[in-house]
Parts: C-alpha cells; sequence; structure tokens
C-alpha cells in the first residue's frame, strides 16, 4: 500500500472515531428526550434528527455550507471565537460524518433505553440514589450494549460518508480526502484503477470489521446483563 | 408511631387510609387483589404521591400535603423489597448488597457481615443475580434493602412470585430478619397464612379502605373480620410456647394462657414462642367432655358470640378464659346443641390440622409487648417511639 491509501485510511479512522465521540453525548440526550420527556416538539426533534436518513447527503452537506461556512453568522462565530474553520479541514469532515451517522446512533441508543426496566430505577431510588445518580449507576449501564453497538454503527457510517463531506468540507487530499473520496478521485484519475481497486478493498474489510465487532460487543454486553 | 392518613384516587380506585402502626415489629397489610396494597406502600415509599392527607414515620413527615413537604423516594430512608427482586443485572450479589450501602447516611445499625448472616449470602456474594434462584434472589433483594440502613421497610409481597418450596425456604429468613433488625416492617400480603407466621400488627384493606388495625390475634379472633379473611383461611391466633417433645410419636406440646395444644413435631427448644393459627373451620364443638374420640386438643370455654354467615355456616367465637378460639360449624348444629352465648362448650382442635404451614415463629414472648392496642393515639409528651 502506498501513500494514498495509508493516508486516506489513517484520515478516515481519525475522522469515524472523532465524529462517533462528538455524538456520542448528544445521542444520549436526544434519546433520552425522545424516550422519557414530553416535550412538546418531540415529533419534530425525532424528524429533524432521522432527516439525514432520508435526504441526499448532498442536501446536508449544502445545509451545512450555508449555516457553518465562514460567511454564515454561525460559522463566523466559531472562527472569531474559538478559531474553528469547519469547511476545507479534517473539523468539517468530522462535523458532517457525524450529522450524518447521528440518526443511526440516536436509533440504538433510543431502542436500549426504552428496554431499560424502570422497575429498576425505582428500586435504585429506594436505594438512597438521586435522579442523576440513578441515570450514571443503572440507566447508563443498562443502556450500554446499545450504546456500544450504536457507537459502531456510527463508526463505521462515518468511514463511508462522501455527499456530505465532499459538499461541505471538499476533497483536499490529507486534510478532507478519506476512503471514499480517495476512492472517487482515483476513479477520475487516468491509470487510478489498481490504487481505487485497493481502496475498495480495504473500505469493505473496514466495514465487514466494524459490523463484526458491533455485534460481538453487542453479544458480550448482553450476556453481562444476562440476557440471551 | 408510623401515621398514615392519606387519600388518593387511582383510576377505579379510590384510597382512603386511615392507620397509626407501631414503630416496632411487623405491621401486615392484608387484603384482596386490587384492595389497594401496593398503592398504599407505594405512597409510603414516596412512589405513589398522595392527593391529600399526611405520612409520617416516626418523627420524620414524609408527606402532608397541608405544609407541601413531600420528601423525594431517596430522602426517606426506607428499604423496599418488591416482589419481583428487581435486582441489578449489571452489579454482582456483593455490588447489589453496597449499592444501598454505599448511599446510607448517618450511623451504620445494620451491618455487612450481620446480614450476609442472616441471609446466608455468603457463597452467594460473587453471583450475578440471572444465575440466582427466584429465594436466592430475593434474599440478596432484602439484604440490599436491610443495608440501606432503613428506618422502615417495606416489602411488597416479597413471597408472592416464589413457588411453594421457594417460599418455605424465605419465609424463616423474613421471620428471623424482624427479630434480628430491630427495624419497623410493612408487609404486604394476601396471604392470610404469611400474615399470621410474620405479623405482629394486622392492618385489613378492602376497597381501598383500611377497615381493620389492631394487634393481630385480637384482629383474627373478631368474627366480622372473617368475610374479609376468606372463610377457609379465617380464624384464631394463639401465641404459645414449646412445652416439651414426644420423639416416639412425633409430636410437640405447646402451652398457651388457657391450656396446652399438640401439634405434630417442631424443631424448637423447649421455651421457644411459637404462633399457632388455628383455622375456624378445623375447630368442632360439644357440649360435654368428649371421650372416646381421636382429638387430644380439648379445651372448654363459654360461647361468647354466634355470627350466622351466608349459607349453612355459623361463626361461633368461644372464650377459653384469657383466649377466644373461634369455631365455623353449620346453623343447623348451633341450633341442634341450643347453642346461645354463655353456653359451656368444649372444643376441639385436630393437631393433623396444626401443620407446619399455621405454626410459625413467634418474633418475641407476648409478655414482653405492651398490652395496649397499638392504634391508640400516642400521648402527648411521650417518649417517641421511633427509632
Amino acid at each position: 500500500m502506498g501513500g494514498i491509501e495509508w493516508d486516506a485510511l489513517l484520515l478516515s479512522l481519525k475522522v469515524g472515531a472523532a465524529s462517533t465521540a462528538l455524538c456520542l453525548p448528544f445521542a444520549i440526550g436526544v434519546a433520552w428526550l425522545l424516550s422519557r420527556s414530553r416535550l412538546p416538539g418531540r415529533a419534530l426533534l425525532d424528524g429533524i434528527v432521522h432527516a439525514p436518513l432520508v435526504l441526499p447527503p448532498v442536501v446536508i452537506g449544502y445545509l451545512l455550507l450555508i449555516s457553518l461556512g465562514t460567511r454564515a453568522p454561525l460559522g463566523a462565530w466559531l472562527k472569531s471565537t474559538f478559531g474553528i474553520q469547519l469547511i476545507f479541514t479534517t473539523e468539517g469532515v468530522v462535523v458532517a460524518a457525524a450529522v450524518m451517522a447521528f440518526p443511526l446512533m440516536v436509533r440504538a441508543i433510543r431502542l436500549s433505553l426504552d428496554s431499560v426496566d424502570r422497575g429498576l430505577e425505582l428500586a435504585a431510588r429506594t436505594l438512597g440514589a438521586s435522579r442523576l445518580d440513578v441515570l450514571f449507576s443503572v440507566t447508563l449501564p443498562l443502556m450500554l450494549p446499545g450504546i456500544l453497538s450504536g457507537a459502531m454503527m456510527a463508526f463505521a457510517a462515518s468511514l463511508g460518508e462522501f455527499g456530505a463531506t465532499i459538499t461541505f468540507a471538499s476533497n483536499i487530499e490529507g486534510e478532507t480526502r478519506t476512503l471514499p473520496l480517495a476512492i472517487y478521485t482515483a476513479t477520475q484519475t487516468p491509470d487510478g484503477d489498481a490504487i481505487a481497486l485497493r481502496l475498495v478493498g480495504l473500505s469493505m474489510a473496514l466495514a465487514v470489521a466494524a459490523i463484526t465487532l458491533s455485534e460481538w460487543l453487542h453479544r458480550r454486553t448482553q450476556r453481562w446483563l444476562g440476557r440471551h | 408511631m408510623i401515621e398514615l392518613n392519606f387519600g388518593k384516587k387511582l383510576g377505579a380506585l379510590n384510597l382512603q387510609v386511615d392507620v397509626a402502626l407501631p414503630s416496632r415489629g411487623v405491621s401486615a397489610l392484608f387484603g384482596r387483589s386490587g384492595a389497594g396494597k401496593s398503592s398504599l406502600i407505594n405512597a409510603v415509599a414516596g412512589i405513589v404521591k398522595p392527593d391529600h392527607g399526611r405520612i409520617r414515620v416516626g418523627e420524620r413527615v414524609f408527606y402532608d400535603r397541608d405544609s407541601g413537604t413531600d420528601l423525594a423516594i431517596e430522602a426517606r430512608g426506607i428499604g423496599y423489597v418488591f416482589q419481583d427482586a428487581r435486582l441489578f443485572p449489571h452489579l454482582s450479589v456483593a455490588g447489589n448488597l453496597r449499592y444501598g450501602l454505599k448511599r446510607a447516611r448517618g450511623t451504620h445499625a445494620v451491618g455487612w457481615d450481620s446480614v450476609v448472616e442472616v441471609l446466608g449470602l455468603e457463597h452467594l456474594l460473587d453471583r450475578r443475580p440471572w444465575n440466582l434462584s427466584g429465594g436466592e434472589r430475593q434474599r440478596v433483594a432484602i439484604g440490599r434493602a436491610l443495608l440501606r440502613q432503613p428506618t422502615l421497610l417495606l416489602m411488597d409481597e416479597p413471597l408472592a412470585s416464589l413457588d411453594a418450596p421457594r417460599k418455605a425456604e424465605v419465609l424463616p429468613y423474613i421471620e428471623r430478619l424482624a427479630r434480628e433488625f430491630a427495624l419497623p416492617v410493612l408487609y404486604v400480603s394476601h396471604s392470610i397464612e404469611e400474615v399470621t407466621r410474620l405479623a405482629d400488627h394486622l392492618v385489613i384493606l378492602s376497597e381501598g379502605r383500611t377497615v381493620a388495625s389492631g394487634e393481630l390475634s385480637d384482629i383474627m379472633s373478631r368474627p366480622e373480620h372473617a368475610p374479609l379473611i376468606g372463610r377457609y383461611e379465617a380464624g384464631s391466633v394463639l401465641d404459645c410456647t414449646v412445652l416439651q417433645h414426644n420423639d416416639d410419636y412425633a409430636l410437640t406440646t405447646l402451652r398457651f394462657a388457657d391450656g396446652q395444644l399438640r401439634v405434630p413435631r417442631i424443631d424448637l427448644d423447649p421455651g421457644a414462642p411459637v404462633r399457632v393459627r388455628i383455622r375456624a373451620r378445623d375447630v368442632a364443638l360439644a357440649l360435654s367432655r368428649p371421650m372416646d374420640v381421636s382429638i387430644v386438643n380439648k379445651l372448654p370455654g363459654r360461647v361468647q358470640q354466634i355470627t350466622p354467615r351466608d349459607g349453612p355456616y355459623a361463626d361461633v367465637t368461644v372464650d377459653l378464659g384469657s383466649r377466644t378460639l373461634r369455631a365455623l360449624i353449620t346453623r343447623e348444629s348451633c341450633d341442634r346443641l341450643g347453642l346461645q352465648p354463655g353456653t359451656a362448650v368444649w372444643t376441639m382442635v385436630k393437631s393433623v390440622a396444626l401443620d407446619s404451614r399455621s405454626v410459625g415463629f413467634s418474633r418475641r414472648p407476648r409478655s414482653a409487648s405492651p398490652a395496649q392496642g397499638p392504634d391508640l393515639p400516642q400521648k402527648p409528651g411521650a417518649p417517641a417511639e421511633a427509632d
């Protein structure tokens, strides 16, 4: 494997890990709102969260561009306050991948939250635990199978994100050129077929590994909780 | 004193509670399913919020609508044993036991070692909850609730989901814990067998209302409560002590205030307190001392009260001197014998009817308990009973 493949692979892994980490706290929070709260705008929130599953990725990329670009108010504020520029940067790729993977993660976590026995949470409170204490000592551990499989799904999906990334963060070697973008670039290059094929093989291996690991983790944690 | 005085509408159920319970010993909350027993203890726990009224345990007010007091569940300092043990599956048995212990405030009156010993948990500590039998699970749940250092232990039909052998396994542990840990227990049950084995104080709940509250043997001896307890199970409760054993015949003789009872052998030392429940349907009456019968438990007394029941039955209360014994006979027999209040009769109870299901440990000798009815209002200035 040459430099192009390595660069793309490492960048993809980095983006996958970062976007998964970025998603996780928000996904848990949104799953909580959707599953447990009586928020009036719940249906709307549900719709917005799940929009990336059904919208063309390029639409998401464009929406990110007009809201987080350097000339957009939010993007300008990010740049002036934190010095963060999202377009044309790895950070931008992470944001695009995170938005696209978010619904997958929310779904898995919400399912696991729905299956948490409220009776156990009540039992914890009779044992002296406050609501927040119950969340960390009972609810989250019981959600672990869903959290882990949701995180793996989000990671795998982030590795494959293409449309939103290329629209929002563009295709810059070493900066925003993840595996799918590298494959696309190779196919556009004369004599790029060999590189493209190697990258495709790499992508497939990564996807299979991620899914297998996700399944294994899920089974492992379910067994840890005594579920079969 | 535990003061429960509140109301709550829950769908079709209109819960109206007005009782005072002693702050020692086991108070049983008895009633049919749907009578509101669980809602009542959930209100004490803080899981159900009353519409109005007041809940006070010792000096602590848990809920008072008028002053706006409503302590959070975790702030009430109660232990709660649920029907389904509700052990945390992500923790080991030891982790479950430690959960409440770590969060307990104040002095730790209940020690780890004594809980592990009394409930026989030593060999289970490293196991995970899903590897336990139903009975083991319930024992761990009881230990977990105790280690939380509660000022009141709530038990919501802790044996109801267990099969008969598991019940028999767990029941002695509950009997022991009430003796070993000086702690008021509010025990919900629809089984009169459990209630008579465990309780000192009995509250009967019917259609959301607390219709009777008082010392167990007292409440059980009143015929007007029989319909609520059930014709089959209703009867008298006598507190006895073991007098001697007859090993040849595997029998034990018990002594109580008005005489002796012969029962199938109980494995307790002479002098040990036991409680015997005698179902009214197992008691027969005769006008003269019965001779030439197999029955050895023959006790003289006088008819105190005759309460006709639906159908062929009549409930006869016989005064044995200091205790009463209830007999369920037919109205026809009642008339044939010409029974009336004051008639001298002999009561007969088959030893075989007094099996292990109706004989239980008593937590303490009756003489040590105060003679007054526990639901008398507390005198102002009297020393607080709580804690």
